[in-house]
């Protein structure tokens, strides 16, 4: 039995140690938002935080999780920076087919809240593990610059 | 409201030939309904609520949205009181039903406009019935019907009931807006789903869930289509959480036709367990054996060896205008090159997936799926149902790119439940989904031209190395599209030679175009520095000197055809907004320049690259300059499928999918290289209206882009590369190539 910390609600699961934490949130607790992709911390869409770290749900086995506090999407706008990402997202309207969406969320939920200014050069580093397959980076770099308030622009192309 | 309601069915689609079709029926709706449906699309609830469905899937394409808009423009309701569902997969209320082509707006402007139309007057009717008025005098506008001269007006909901007993006009006699009165197209709306996207909401295919659900998966040979010679299923069926294993013995689908876009199933085993990690976990547990010594030949070196030897064969000629060899011989300057583009995977980043649950009726099915209906009657036959025992519910896709065309993920997750009796969802692993992709097929090409000595193309032959199963070319393989610009030529001709494979092809994004594309157009790349032109300068004057010869007539299936009098504008006005060759670039920053017509979209764009002397290169912005039509329906849906094809199209430059005996090389993500937030470029989007209807976003931004890049990558460092993947390594032996031959 695993007693686990999730959005600031304790939940108990009778797992194996070894399941990976993104099986026990999307089967065992109900947690749909957070994605599966390859299994092998390479696309980034399993992404939660842990105390406040991105890290892949899909290698990171129940057992190892402990007392830490995981956020999931669902509970991403208890912040103040997941809200201000939540609300740039969706106005400069990132998503396209969306299923990264959530890794790619609260990947910049953790940037913005360690690197409240974050260059272009902090953005690539912290999001290129990250992958989205639709390729909506343009507007995944405005919307953080938007939540970071560092160039509040409108991406969405009505002007052009 | 204690009465029963009547709902009306309407059934509004076009035939093959064009024609408007429309047809009534009756049925009774329970009172408890709340609403009132007027035809198939439109249902008003009494509260003013307005329910629109939409009929095609979404992808991320915007359709689910853009759907629902052109019903929502033309009957006058508030978008922000319209709610969305998909349709049911259902052919005959709903006719065609698919995610594709860049055709959804398209085939979709008219029609769907005509809905809300209809759904309109008979609003009005009833309006004109209860205000005892000429409904002639009376207009609509957010949900109501106003009659102005009395200043009554009166909300849809309450004139539902009434509206849905009355017949629905003939759509022929529908008059649509004028696109200057649009209050919904025209402006930017996020898309329907993306609320509950951002929420973590489980509305894709792989987060469906049913009471009792079992989780699956399905072990399959990684040498496509092998026959199971042995496996341990005892073992598996030992494995904690394991409910049932057995194994599937595999229906071959019709002579010619690949699993997934018709009847069967590859042989394989099915695991079904209390959890997916289980189920997945067992796997190990099988040490399945399969015969599949059949696979040894198809290998990616053997490919590349046979085509080399192809490509010094005549070929076999498909096509010839004009009379090419004596072209070539009297030619001031003749060249010749050889070109090659990789198979590549479609890699949607939600992995295949599909939920079943075996009802008294037959299955009832929820699938992320590009084409519901041919999956649905796929499901049938592989189980001979009848079709009317087997529902399928749309599921929003996370991703498609074509893969999802193929149903036999579908096919897989139907058979099981089936056969295990238990609602179940069958999830693929990412090797699964790399290892049985239906591969956008490779080509090898080598092009010969000709140039007078005023650097005019006087032929243009062309011999591709495409690939073939059971006899035929595969799907996807095809490699006449007449937006190459070897038509420009005066005399051209195309040579085809086959080679066979097993691989399973398919479409993928902007398929055939986004190989043709870095084909034709770095070629003709080409020959403008040899003719010593600017490359712009020199497109335009062979598109000018095209401008007398009348466009083709549309295809059968109504397909228009390249009209050079469309890309010259954008061409023009790519050149301007990039500010091509008006100031000089730091060493190692080149810009290149690319042109195409493709799914019905006229695309020039120009790619700024810097090159490291490592080789390593960086696009650093791209230019589009498109013209799809004379209105931007969803502007920042359109900017986006734009800005993502764009970056998805240079990702198709950084990878390849390689077999090795019979399978792919590449198992997982970390096999491939992928396009990743460092590496995207800027995007600078144009659309040049122009008065034509409008047409789709999915793919024709991303054919042009790679041959920009490939371009600038030459001039930027002088490295010709032709073969993709454009790797570091080939741009240092291009470079080196290229000193050798100055």
């Amino acid at each position: 039995m695993f007693k686990l910390t999730i959005n600031q609600t304790a939940h108990a699961v009778d797992v194996p140690e070894d399941m990976p934490l993104l099986w026990v949130l999307r089967d065992e607790i109900g947690l749909k938002g957070t994605k599966f992709g390859c299994g092998v911390a390479q696309c980034g869409a399993c992404t939660v935080l842990l105390d406040g770290q991105p890290i892949r749900s899909c290698v990171t086995p129940v057992g190892a999780v402990g007392a830490g506090r995981i956020t999931t999407v669902e509970g991403l706008t208890a912040t103040p920076a997941g809200r201000a990402v939540r609300a740039a997202w969706e106005s400069v309207d990132v998503a396209q087919c969306g299923y990264c969406q959530a890794g790619q969320m609260l990947a910049a939920t953790a940037l913005i809240t360690a690197t409240p200014k974050p260059t272009d050069a902090d953005i690539d580093q912290a999001m290129d593990g990250n992958f989205c397959r639709c390729a909506t980076y343009k507007r995944i770099r405005a919307a953080i610059k938007t939540a970071a308030g560092v160039s509040p622009v409108d991406h969405r192309g009505d002007a052009a | 409201m204690s009465l029963s309601r009547r709902e009306l069915v309407l059934s509004l689609g076009a035939t093959a030939a064009g024609a408007m079709v429309l047809s009534f029926g009756l049925r009774t709706q329970a009172a408890a309904g709340g609403g009132a449906a007027l035809g198939n699309y439109v249902t008003l609830a009494p509260d003013g609520a307005v329910t629109l469905l939409a009929r095609n899937p979404d992808m991320g394409q915007g359709a689910k949205s853009l759907l629902p808009m052109l019903i929502a423009e033309e009957l006058d309701v508030d978008w922000d009181r319209v709610r969305v569902e998909f349709a049911p997969a259902d052919a005959k209320r709903f006719e065609s039903q698919y995610a594709g082509g860049s055709l959804a707006t398209p085939d979709n402007w008219e029609p769907m406009r005509r809905v809300g139309a209809a759904a309109r007057a008979v609003l009005v009717a009833a309006a004109a019935t209860r205000l005892k008025v000429d409904p002639a005098i009376l207009t609509t506008a957010h949900g109501r019907v106003i009659h102005a001269a009395s200043g009554r007006s009166l909300a849809y909901g309450d004139l539902a009931a009434e509206a849905a007993r009355l017949p629905l006009p003939d759509p022929k006699t529908l008059k649509l807006k004028d696109p200057k009165d649009f209050t919904i197209l025209g402006r930017s709306h996020i898309g329907v789903d993306t609320p509950a996207i951002l929420a973590g909401e489980p509305i894709f295919g792989i987060d469906m869930v049913l009471p009792g659900m079992r989780h699956a998966v399905y072990v399959k040979s990684p040498v496509y289509g092998a026959k199971l010679v042995s496996a341990d299923l005892a073992a598996a069926r030992s494995m904690p959480g394991v409910e049932q294993v057995f194994a599937v013995e595999g229906i071959a689908p019709p002579a010619g036709a690949q699993i997934g876009l018709a009847p069967g199933i590859a042989p394989g085993i099915a695991i079904v367990a209390r959890n997916w990690w289980q189920a997945n976990a067992a796997r190990k547990a099988l040490n399945a054996v399969w015969d599949d010594g059949f696979g040894a030949a198809h290998d990616s070196e053997v490919y590349d060896r046979r085509a080399a030897e192809l490509l010094k064969t005549p070929g076999e000629v498909q096509r010839a205008k004009g009379d090419v060899d004596a072209a070539l011989t009297s030619a001031h300057r003749r060249l010749e090159a050889v070109y090659e583009a990789p198979f590549l995977a479609h890699l949607t980043l939600e992995p295949q997936n599909c939920t079943v649950s075996p009802t008294a009726a037959g299955l009832e099915i929820w699938a992320p799926t590009q084409f519901p209906n041919d999956g649905r009657d796929a499901v049938a036959k592989t189980l001979g149902l009848p079709l009317e025992a087997v529902t399928v519910h749309m599921r929003r896709c996370g991703g498609g790119f074509g893969r999802r065309i193929m149903n036999d993920f579908m096919v897989e997750a139907a058979v099981i439940a089936h056969r295990a009796k238990v609602p179940v969802k069958l999830l693929w692993t990412r090797t699964d989904d790399i290892g049985h992709d239906y591969y956008r097929p490779g080509t090898y090409q080598r092009l010969t031209a000709g140039l007078d000595a005023a650097g005019r193309v006087t032929a243009y032959d062309t011999h591709a190395v495409s690939f073939s199963r059971d006899g035929k070319l595969v799907d996807g393989g095809e490699i006449d599209l007449d937006a190459a610009p070897g038509h420009l030529a005066e005399s051209s001709r195309l040579r085809r030679s086959l080679i066979p494979t097993i691989a399973s092809t398919g479409w993928l994004r902007a398929p055939a175009s986004n190989a043709l594309s870095f084909i034709h157009e770095s070629f003709w790349d080409e020959l403008a520095h040899a003719a010593g032109q600017d490359p712009i300068a020199f497109r335009l004057a062979h598109l000018r000197a095209r401008l007398g010869t009348p466009v083709a007539p549309p295809t059968e299936e109504g397909e228009p055809q390249y009209d050079v009098r469309r890309m010259i504008p954008v061409l023009e006005l790519v050149r301007q907004r990039s500010g091509w060759g008006t100031a000089p670039l730091p060493a190692g920053v080149g810009l290149g320049v690319a042109a195409y017509f493709s799914h019905r979209g006229y695309f020039a764009e120009v790619a700024k690259v810097r090159v490291a002397p490592s080789g390593d290169w960086k696009v650093e912005k791209v230019w589009v300059v498109g013209d799809v039509g004379g209105i931007i329906l969803n502007p920042t849906t359109a900017h986006a499928q734009v800005e993502g094809a764009v970056t998805d199209g240079i990702g198709h430059m950084l990878t390849a999918i390689r077999f090795e005996k019979g399978r792919a090389a590449q198992a997982n993500l970390n096999d491939l290289t992928l396009m990743r937030m460092s590496a995207a470029p800027e995007v600078d989007v144009h659309f040049h209206l122009t008065d034509n209807p409008p047409t789709g976003l999915g793919e024709p931004a991303l054919p042009p882009v790679i041959p920009a890049v490939a371009n600038a990558v030459f001039a930027a460092c002088g490295a010709r590369v032709r073969t993709l993947p454009m790797t570091a390594e080939r741009i240092q032996a291009a470079r080196a190539d290229g000193v050798k031959a100055a």
